[in-house]
C-alpha cells in the first residue's frame, strides 16, 4: 500500500469524477443502511436482553424506546432495514444479469427509494393502529 | 496457470475463493422471510408487558424462528462490516484489529441474543 502511495503512477479515477446520480446515492445508502442496522441490531439485542432479565429493566429499556427521540430512532431503524432490504432485492435481479440497462437501473433505483418510504410508513400505521 | 491443487481447492492467489460473496447472498436470502417475521414480532409486541413477550417466546415456532433471525442477520452483518473495513481501512495494522472488533462484537451479540430468547423460552 505505500508503495503504492509514492509512486507517481496516474490513479484510475474515482468516484469524484463523475456525475452524481441517483444510482450511485443509493449505492451509498445501501452501504450506509447497512452500518446504521449494525448498530440497530445493538438496540435489538439489548431489548432482547433486558426481556429476559426482569420487570423493572425491561420497562427501564421499553420506556426509552417509547420516549420521543427513541421513537424516531426505531422509525429511521425501519426505514433502513426497509431501504437495505429492497436494495438487496434490487442486487438478487443485478446478481441474475438482468437490469443492468439503464432505464431499468433509473427505474429500479426510484423503486428502492419510492418503495422504503412507503413501507416504513406502512408499517407504522399498521404498527399503531394495532396498538389503538 | 493453476496448480492440481489449487484446481481441487478452487482457490486463486486470494486464498480464498468467492465464499465471502456466496454467503452473503444466503444470508441475504435468509433474512427476507425471518426479518418479516422479526418486524412482525417487534410490532405486535409494541409497548406489551414483559410476560407477553416471554408467552410468545415459549412457543417454540417462535424461539426457533427468532434465534434464526439472529444468526442469519448477525451473519450477514459480519460478512458486511468486512467489506466495508477492507474497502476503507488500509493499514494492515488497524484493519486487523477492526475486523478482530467485529468479529468478537457479532459473537459477542449473537451469544446475548440466543441465551436470552432461549431463556425465555426454557422458562426462568
Amino acid at each position: 500500500m505505500s508503495q503504492n502511495r509514492i509512486s507517481s503512477r496516474p490513479l484510475s479515477p474515482h468516484l469524484q469524477v463523475y456525475h452524481p446520480m441517483l444510482s450511485t446515492a443509493m449505492s451509498i445508502f445501501h452501504r450506509i443502511t447497512g452500518i446504521a442496522l449494525s448498530a440497530g441490531m445493538v438496540l435489538l439485542v439489548w431489548w432482547f436482553s433486558a426481556a429476559s432479565t426482569s420487570d423493572d429493566y425491561f420497562i427501564f429499556v421499553n420506556g426509552l424506546f417509547a420516549h420521543w427521540l427513541g421513537r424516531l430512532v426505531l422509525f429511521g431503524f425501519t426505514w433502513a432495514l426497509m431501504h437495505h432490504l429492497l436494495g438487496g432485492l434490487r442486487h438478487f435481479i443485478w446478481d441474475t444479469g438482468r437490469g443492468f440497462d439503464l432505464n431499468k437501473v433509473e427505474w429500479l433505483v426510484r423503486a428502492n427509494v419510492i418503495g422504503s418510504i412507503l413501507l416504513t410508513v406502512l408499517i407504522w400505521i399498521i404498527g399503531y393502529g394495532v396498538r389503538a | 496457470m493453476t496448480t492440481d491443487l489449487g484446481k481441487v481447492r478452487g482457490l486463486g492467489s486470494a486464498k480464498s475463493g468467492t465464499e465471502h460473496f456466496w454467503m452473503q447472498r444466503v444470508t441475504a436470502i435468509a433474512n427476507l422471510p425471518l426479518v418479516i417475521y422479526l418486524v412482525y414480532f417487534i410490532f405486535a409486541h409494541l409497548g406489551a408487558p414483559r410476560a407477553a413477550i416471554i408467552a410468545s417466546i415459549k412457543n417454540p415456532f417462535c424461539a426457533v424462528a427468532l434465534s434464526l433471525a439472529m444468526i442469519s442477520i448477525l451473519w450477514h452483518m459480519r460478512l458486511g462490516l468486512q467489506v466495508v473495513i477492507e474497502d476503507y481501512v488500509h493499514s494492515e495494522g488497524r484493519k486487523l484489529a477492526t475486523l478482530l472488533i467485529i468479529n468478537f462484537a457479532t459473537f459477542f451479540l449473537g451469544a446475548v441474543a440466543l441465551y436470552s430468547i432461549l431463556k425465555m423460552s426454557f422458562g426462568l
